[in-house]
Formats: structure tokens, C-alpha cells, sequence
């Protein structure tokens, strides 16, 4: 997609006036495409839903549907910090172990402090992740070096420093407060307090990413690394925000996962980095940056999750459930990669019939 | 000098350098145990299926690709030798046809990154829970393990008269094969200039698609055969088999030097790292440290084989820059009195 940009904005450069609007009708057709995949998601959701309706029409019912979003607010909200990240053409494969620890750590401070009010609780969940992001951004962005190899690293640090901490030992309900609990359980107008908690953090990260100045740098960043330096952008501050609040919402993730299971060991979210990931490729952000969506991203998650138990529902054995969710990944990025070649094709042809009205 | 001093300062020689001092520190540590034959036999057999993997994993990573799905290919054809065994297929079709299978799906991988242009990372994730899935599809969550001991035997005794474990001697070779495929022949060359700029490699006439298709196959099969290796080792063949071990591998590859970018790394390299990665998880064990902690320094040392060289560079790019630095201040001088020797030529209009 990169490319494609650049392109375009050496036409507008070499040519006169009447390319600035094929300029923006390019635009227009990347950005049309780009709602498309969202709209694309959607439907495929609805298409999901609706089979499995027919064949158990309690599947509709609001408490099902309730349960849909429950099980996908975890993922959803790791993946709004993953997008972050991504778009950046960075990855972070920590943020599983990064749950698990802050998970761990604040159950434990819960259980050792009865009297602890919820909010500071929970923020300590949130500071936990956000230390551990910012060690993986400091590493990454002064050190210079490749992020998927940084994070795997702290992958394994962050969870064995988990199972040290921990010791063998678990966190059960009983030890939590009541309140904390409720928070898990409990809904407001309907709708469970993790869906809503997640609602916001997606508003807000789609909200950076689409309006603020250092949030549409972290596109810039991920489309073209070296032309973002050249152009000013402060690449190193802004990869290692990036990083950090991809660490600090899975620490919020940590703490809500707490909230809702009650028990919590040391092994709490282990492997979930790779479902993060696959719910932010097929919610269309590309894993080589700059491009996607945090809306998108969330709905891939929405879509994982809704399979998983649309495949419980229809009776298809549980064994071909990976299956099913590493063909739609691939599926997804392969359907992405065609488009994205149509559209290359597409914008090449405008430019070139652009290019003989000027000679005309 | 310079050179020579480089020379010294590789990754390489610092994992021989360590991998001395864990032998030393272990047998101390044990009373010679570490180092006793029983010992390393274990050690031995403890690693196989990461030093398999990590063969044709480092090339695949000195093309600038990366896959994932090698611990889900060992899944399945650790699946697809219990269902076949349990339909009645002798061991000796079973086998080839596993190692075929696991060639198909490096194959899938491949073309999939080569004809669609997709980025590996994003499609080795795909097929990693593609394959780990149809092993469940194939097996379910039962095990077979009445497998004859005629086979079993391999993952259990070592290779008579000595201590060697066999999947060591089929790594041992493999090793060489591998080596001399990619640090002896002009794929090995072809594979370097494509991890290091696959733009310039393309034009000086490298397939460049082709070799990345190889690549993709030959880590396929090899994964197959640590499936069969891992199935015989523990006597199981179970569909969640080597369930993580994508991250293992992946490590003791980097851990050996191999550059994430492409382009740089050596096999050397990577067997001294499988073999560091090894003792000091076995090391750890003996000395009855939790395996917590082992998770703890594979990660620290996985950063610290990034950090390491990243920070080298930094300096010498310093030291060079030190040394370039009167070269390039009277080149700068120059070029400014030529610019201001020219204006001058051109004279006020």
C-alpha cells in the first residue's frame, strides 16, 4: 500500500492541476476499499450468525449474543494495543505473558490487601503491563533492533518471571473482593461491563489513530520507516509509545481477565499472543504496516471468537476448530492481497490514462 | 589487526566461549556429571527435534522469511503416523509418506509466500494452527503409543559403542548436509543474496522464488522427521505434540547469530547455539533449578543475541567514524571551497 501512495503523490508532483483530483479519486477508491474490508468483516459475521441461527435459533438470543461479545472483549482489547504496534510494522508477541503477569501480580495484591478499592487495583494491572511495554519499546526503539525477536524474548522473561512469582500457587475467587467479581460478571444497560470497558478502549485507540497528529505518524512510520525519519517524524519516541500502550492494555486485559475468571495461575493467557495477532491480520491490518484499522482489528477478533462457538453450537467437533481458523487467516490475508493487487492495477491504469490527457 | 581482532569478536566464537564455560561451570557444579556420558546422552536426546528444525529453519531466516508452522508440521505427522499405524499401514510406507506430507505442507507455505507475495509471518501463522488443527482433525485428542520396539528403541538407546543418542547422528549429518548446502554451493550463496536484498538478487539472476520455495519445502520435511523422531522418543503419537516448540526453535536460530533481516548468520553458528541452549537447560536441571527459571534465561539470552551485535555495531560504527572523521571534515572543507570557487567562476550576472 505503501508503494501505491508514493506513486500517486510522484504523479501529482510531476503533473499540473488536473491530477490533484485523480489524486483524490485514488484516495477515494484506497478509502472505499479500505471500509470494504471492514463492511467485509461484518458481513461475514452476519453471514456466521445467521447459519448457526438456523440451525439453533437460541443462538440469537440476547444472552448468547451477550456471551459473543463477553468471550471476544479479551482478544478484542489485546488487539487494539496489537494494532498500534502493527501499524508501526513492528509485532508484539509478548502481550500474552504480559496478561498472564499482571493477571497474577494483582489477583495476589487483591488477595493480600482486602481492603484495597477496586480502582487503584486495577491500575496496577494497567502500570504492570505498561512497565513491561516500555522495556520492549526501549529495547526495540534505542536498541534498534527487531521487534519480533525482542518480544519473543520478553515472551518467555515475562512468563517465567510469572511462574517464579507464582510459585505453583493460584489466586481463587474466594480470596478476591465481591466488587471486583461483580465487575467481571456484571452489566450495565444490558451490556457486560468488559464489552463496555473494551467499547472505550477501541473508541479511544480509533480515535488517536484517525485524529491525532502522532497517531497518523505511526502509519507513516509503518508505510515507509525511512521516509518517516527523513521526514521529521520522531520514529524512536513514537514506536516505543506505541509499544507501551500495547503493554499498559495488556495489563488491563490482566486485570480484567482476573476480574472475570476469579482464578488465576501462572499460566493465565499462555499462547493467546498468536490469536491476538491472527484477530488483527484478518481484521485487516497488514503485518507489514501501515494500513488498518483498530475498529477492524477488533471486529477480527469478534469474528474468531464468534466461529469458535458457532462451531460448538453446529456440532462440529471441536478438533476442527483450529483448522477452520487458520484456513480463515489465510483466507483473509489472501483475499487482502488480491484486492490489493487489483487495486495497484487499478491505480496504475488511472495515472496512466491521466498522464496521456496531459500530453494531449 | 582490525580484522583479525573482528575475526575473534563474532557471535560465533562468544557461544563457544559460553558454551566452554557451561561445560566447566556444570561439571564442577555436578561433580563431572554434566559431562558424563549418561549425562550428554540425555542432553542429547533432550534437543533433538529443536536442532532438526533449526537446520533448515536458519536458512529460511538467512532469506529474510521466517515459519512458524514447524511445530504444528511436527504435530501432524506425529497425528499421521498414529492414524495410519492404528488403520494398519506398515512403519516403513507410513514413514515416507509422512515425510512427504510434511514436504507438502512447506510446500503450501512456500507458494503462498511466493505466488501471492504474502508476508511469511502472516501466512506461517495461518498454517500453524492450519496444520496443528488438521492433526486434531486426524487424531483427535487420542494417543497411539503400540508402536514396536523395534522402532522405539531409536529415541531410547544410543548408538551402540557410544553415548550418542540416534536422532544426534541424524542431526550430525543432516548438519553437514545442511552446511554444505549453505555455506558450499551457489543455492547457499543464492539464498544470502536473497535474505540480504532480494531486489538485487532477482536482477543478478537469481530464482528467486524458487529458492524460497525450496527453503519452505526442505524446513516441511524436516519437521516431519522431527514429528517421527519426537513420536518414536516418547513412544506417542499425539496431535498436541511439540505444542510451543515454534518459539524454541526460533530462538536457538537466533541465539546462533542468524540475522532476523536476512543475509547474514552461520550454520556453525546455530548448532553452537542449539547445543548452549541445551546444556544450559540441562545444566539447569541437574542443578534442580525450576524450569521457570530456564524460561527466564532463554528469553534474556535471546535479547541479549540481539542486543549484543546491535551494540557492536553502534560502536564500530563510531570507531570508524572517529577514524573517518578528519577524512570527512577535509572533504566537506573541500567540496564548500570548490561550491565556493564555482559561484565565484559564475560571477554576479
Amino acid at each position: 500500500m505503501s508503494g501505491l501512495t508514493v506513486e500517486s503523490d510522484v504523479d501529482q508532483a510531476s503533473a499540473g492541476q488536473r491530477p490533484a483530483r485523480r489524486g483524490a479519486a485514488a484516495r477515494r477508491l484506497v478509502d472505499r476499499v479500505g471500509r470494504v474490508r471492514e463492511l467485509g468483516i461484518l458481513v461475514a459475521l452476519v453471514v456466521v450468525v445467521a447459519v448457526t441461527a438456523v440451525a439453533n435459533p437460541a443462538f440469537v438470543s440476547p444472552q448468547s449474543l451477550r456471551d459473543l461479545l463477553l468471550n471476544a472483549s479479551i482478544i478484542a482489547l489485546l488487539a487494539v494495543g496489537q494494532t498500534l504496534v502493527v501499524v508501526t510494522r513492528n509485532v508484539d508477541l509478548s502481550v500474552g505473558s504480559v496478561l498472564g503477569l499482571a493477571a497474577f501480580l494483582t489477583a495476589q495484591t487483591f488477595a493480600a490487601n482486602p481492603g484495597l478499592p477496586l480502582l487503584p487495583g486495577l491500575l496496577l494491572g494497567v502500570l504492570i503491563g505498561l512497565a513491561c511495554g516500555a522495556l520492549n519499546g526501549l529495547v526495540v526503539a534505542a536498541g534498534q533492533v527487531p521487534s519480533l525477536v525482542v518480544t519473543l524474548g520478553t515472551l518467555y522473561v515475562f512468563r517465567g518471571l510469572d511462574f517464579t512469582l507464582a510459585r505453583g500457587r493460584q489466586v481463587n475467587a474466594a480470596d478476591l473482593p465481591d466488587a471486583l467479581l461483580s465487575l467481571g460478571s456484571g452489566r450495565l444497560l444490558g451490556i457486560p461491563n468488559l464489552v463496555l470497558i473494551t467499547l472505550v478502549v477501541i473508541a479511544a485507540g480509533a480515535l488517536y489513530l484517525r485524529a491525532y497528529r502522532s497517531g497518523r505518524e505511526l502509519y507513516a512510520i509503518g508505510s515507509n520507516p525511512d521516509a518517516a525519519v527523513l521526514a521529521g517524524i520522531p520514529v524512536g519516541r513514537r514506536v516505543f509509545v506505541a509499544f507501551t500502550v500495547s503493554g499498559a492494555v495488556a495489563g488491563l486485559a490482566g486485570a480484567l481477565w482476573m476480574a472475570r475468571y476469579g482464578t488465576v495461575d501462572a499460566a493465565a493467557g499462555t499462547g493467546l499472543e498468536l490469536q491476538v495477532v491472527s484477530a488483527v491480520v484478518v481484521g485487516g491490518v497488514v503485518i507489514s504496516g501501515g494500513s488498518g484499522t483498530v475498529a477492524g482489528a477488533a471486529l477480527g477478533a469478534l469474528l474468531l471468537g464468534t466461529i469458535t462457538s458457532c462451531l460448538v453450537v453446529l456440532r462440529i467437533p471441536a478438533f476442527w476448530q483450529q483448522a477452520i481458523t487458520g484456513a480463515l487467516l489465510l483466507a483473509a490475508i489472501t483475499v487482502d492481497r488480491l484486492v490489493a493487487l487489483r487495486l495497484a492495477a487499478a491505480l496504475r491504469r488511472s495515472s496512466r490514462a491521466g498522464r496521456r490527457d496531459e500530453g494531449g | 589487526m582490525a580484522d583479525r581482532i573482528r575475526a575473534v569478536l563474532r557471535w560465533e566464537t562468544a557461544l563457544v566461549v559460553l558454551l566452554v564455560a557451561v561445560a566447566v561451570v556444570g561439571s564442577v557444579r555436578t561433580d563431572g556429571t554434566f559431562l558424563s556420558g549418561g549425562n550428554l546422552f540425555y542432553l542429547g536426546l533432550d534437543i533433538a527435534e529443536i536442532a532438526l528444525i533449526a537446520l533448515p529453519l536458519t536458512l529460511v531466516i538467512a532469506a529474510a522469511e521466517i515459519d512458524l508452522s514447524v511445530a504444528s508440521v511436527l504435530g501432524l505427522s506425529s497425528a499421521l503416523i498414529g492414524w495410519l499405524w492404528t488403520a494398519g499401514w506398515p512403519l516403513e510406507t507410513i514413514l515416507p509418506v509422512v515425510v512427504l506430507v510434511g514436504a507438502a505442507c512447506g510446500a503450501l507455505n512456500g507458494l503462498l509466500v511466493t505466488r501471492l507475495g504474502l508476508p511469511s509471518l502472516a501466512v506461517t501463522i495461518g498454517t500453524m494452527a492450519l496444520f496443528r488443527g488438521l492433526a486434531l482433525v486426524v487424531l483427535g485428542d487420542t494417543a497411539v503409543a503400540d508402536f514396536p520396539a523395534s522402532y522405539t528403541q531409536f529415541g531410547t538407546t544410543p548408538v551402540p559403542g557410544t553415548n550418542l543418542p540416534y536422532p544426534i547422528l541424524l542431526f550430525a549429518v543432516l548438519a553437514v548436509v545442511f552446511a554444505v548446502l549453505l555455506h558450499a554451493s551457489s543455492f547457499g550463496r543464492a539464498v544470502f543474496a536473497v535474505g540480504a536484498n532480494e531486489e538485487a538478487a532477482r536482477f543478478s539472476g537469481v530464482r528467486v522464488k524458487r529458492t524460497k520455495l525450496v527453503l519452505f519445502v526442505l524446513t516441511g520435511a524436516v519437521a516431519a522427521l522431527a514429528g517421527i523422531v519426537y513420536t518414536f522418543r516418547f513412544s506417542s503419537a499425539r496431535a498436541d505434540n511439540g505444542t510451543g516448540l515454534e518459539l524454541a526453535v526460533v530462538a536457538a536460530v537466533l541465539l546462533g547469530g542468524v540475522s532476523i533481516f536476512g543475509g547474514r548468520g552461520t550454520l556453525g553458528g546455530v548448532v553452537a547455539g542449539v547445543l548452549l541452549l541445551g546444556s544450559l537447560r540441562n545444566l539447569l536441571i541437574l542443578d534442580d533449578v525450576s524450569t521457570e527459571v530456564l524460561t527466564v534465561v532463554t528469553g534474556l539470552l535471546l535479547l541479549v543475541s540481539v542486543l549484543v551485535p546491535a551494540v557492536g555495531r553502534r560502536l564500530g560504527r563510531r570507531v570508524d567514524n572517529s577514524r573517518l572523521g578528519r577524512r570527512v571534515d577535509n572533504s566537506r572543507l573541500g567540496r564548500r571551497a570548490g561550491r565556493r570557487a564555482a559561484t565565484s567562476a559564475a560571477g554576479p550576472p
